[in-house]
């Protein structure tokens, strides 16, 4: 099955971080793509810029409303996502318990499924 | 009482076997569960004619063409969802006469821990005990509706979210079993809460759950010792209410605990318990051993109670700690390991039920009567909240007595 890992954290701390925080913080991500890579299991990726950077669009009838910032406003934002093949969700939780921070999994549909 | 007909029977024998098997077979919970009921609802009407000479062989057969029907006519009608997760299934010959045993799959399934606890529990009690929602509902004080959307949700987040049906591999056991094993003791506890409830009721379940697992899993000294801590605790049963009242164990009539029930919990204690619920049924087997209160060996249940909370670190083992202390060392040497409790136990009644019990015993009866206030504000109602109110009565009459001598 196909499971994204949704990373959620306080990103103001991330943000505030210093060199050596991040290059720690790299590295571990690092070893964990090493690690999807030696299972056969990475599919895609990436990390997000900063929540200030976002825009919004909003689809209000027939009109466009768009705003600064990201769709909800809570201190905890995305900061980044794997996509990973994983046996089941077991494997996916021990995927989940190898990268940095919290993580949200949620499997993706399956579109020949539907 | 309704006749015991063979269907029942066969559904008390065969229901989770035949469940696990159908569920690996079909990959599909649901699908699995209502053919099997199916086949059971057609057994009752038609063996009463016509009994089978292999009663497992025939619910089978009737569950799988029942699936066959389904998946043709529901086809397309049918909700989609992922096929349950099943990589190392090996379909058996068909006319295979022994049913293989999958039901650790099951109970690992139902039990896992990315479903909720109460998920758990109202899946564990369907699948693995055989339950009707119905009576699980009635047993857990819930709605009908309510559990079985609880459980029709359960099932589908099985299927979505790819939890798989499988035994945990090595490393994942102890702490998968962990798991497994709170969920029939939260079940035995919630029966066991039920002053009224007997046999037929949670504890009752738990218990034939306990037995499966020991079963299951003969090796794991945890699982045996969960069954021995249900079994003695539940052998008290008749002795510890009367009239309604909570009856502490001191003041049990110690000829009604169930004889039977206690030497096959003795019989099933860890030789070296080194788990939660070893040591804790290695507590409950030094009550069980003493024929009256004042026989008890409190220094074994206290040196066991250490070693509990040296694993646990929980702060309700340092409470029941410090009532066996109390015994032997007397009750201020409980009071002092009582200090410190209330920052991690500030909503829990029976810390200043304790406090209570212990300065009572130490004739300081009006901070007795303000512990036993504190504790009734924490209390739920039910035999606790009436076993409080005595306690506090009888703490103010012998505080109205001493002030007027």
């Amino acid at each position: 099955m196909l499971y994204t890992l949704l990373l959620i954290g306080d990103e103001e701390q991330w943000a505030k971080a210093d060199e050596a925080e991040r290059q720690e913080m790299y590295a571990r991500h690092e070893a964990f793509g090493k690690l999807l890579e030696e299972r056969g299991a990475e599919r895609g990726g990436g990390e997000l810029a900063h929540s200030s950077s976002a825009t919004t669009v909003r689809k209000v009838g027939d009109d466009f409303v768009i705003t600064d910032g990201p769709f909800a406003e809570t201190s905890e934002q995305l900061g980044g996502f794997y996509i990973v093949e994983a046996r089941d969700l077991d494997e996916a939780i021990e995927f989940a318990k190898a990268v940095p921070g919290d993580v949200e999994i949620r499997p993706l549909v399956d579109p020949s499924a539907q | 009482m309704t006749r015991h007909t063979g269907a029942e029977q066969a559904h008390q024998e065969h229901w989770a076997r035949l469940l696990a098997l159908l569920t690996g077979e079909l990959r599909d919970l649901d699908l699995a569960e209502e053919c099997l009921q199916e086949a059971f609802a057609a057994a009752v009407v038609q063996w009463r004619a016509c009994p089978p000479a292999n009663p497992a062989a025939w619910l089978l057969t009737a569950a799988r063409r029942r699936a066959v029907d389904h998946r043709r006519r529901e086809e397309t009608l049918r909700r989609k969802l992922p096929l349950l997760i099943a990589d190392d299934w090996i379909d058996g010959p068909e006319e295979s006469p022994a049913i293989p045993d999958e039901r650790l799959r099951l109970v690992f399934t139902c039990c896992h821990p990315a479903l909720s606890p109460q998920a758990r529990i109202g899946l564990t009690l369907r699948c693995v005990a055989g339950m009707t929602v119905p009576r699980i509902a009635r047993r857990l004080l819930v709605a009908e509706a309510t559990m079985a959307a609880r459980i029709t949700r359960a099932k589908k987040r099985i299927a979505a979210a790819g939890i798989p049906y499988r035994v945990p591999s090595a490393e994942e056991l102890p702490e998968r079993l962990a798991g497994v094993l709170a969920v029939v003791y939260l079940i035995f506890t919630e029966g066991y809460a039920q002053a009224d409830a007997d046999s037929g009721g949670l504890a009752g379940e738990a218990i034939r759950l306990g037995r499966l697992l020991v079963e299951l899993m003969p090796g794991e000294s945890e699982a045996r010792g969960l069954l021995s801590l249900m079994l003695l605790h539940n052998s008290r049963r008749n002795a510890r209410t009367r009239e309604g009242k909570l009856v502490l164990l001191p003041d049990q009539d110690r000829t009604l605990w169930r004889r039977a029930e206690i030497e096959e919990g003795l019989a099933l204690l860890p030789e070296r318990p080194a788990g939660p619920y070893g040591l804790q049924s290695a507590i409950a087997a030094e009550h069980a051993r003493a024929d009256r209160a004042d026989r008890t060996d409190w220094p074994a249940i206290a040196r066991r109670y250490a070693e509990l909370e040296e694993l646990t670190r929980s702060p309700v083992v340092r409470l029941n700690r410090a009532v066996a202390v109390a015994q032997i060392e007397g009750p201020e040497a409980a009071l002092s390991l009582l200090e410190g409790l209330d920052r991690l136990l500030p909503r829990h009644h029976l810390l200043p039920a304790a406090r209570a019990d212990l300065l009572r015993g130490l004739g300081r009866d009006a901070e007795a009567v303000s512990e036993y206030t504190k504790a009734l504000e924490l209390v739920e109602a039910g035999v606790d909240r009436d076993f409080l109110l005595s306690r506090r009565t009888q703490a103010m009459t012998r505080l109205d007595g001493t002030a007027q001598m």
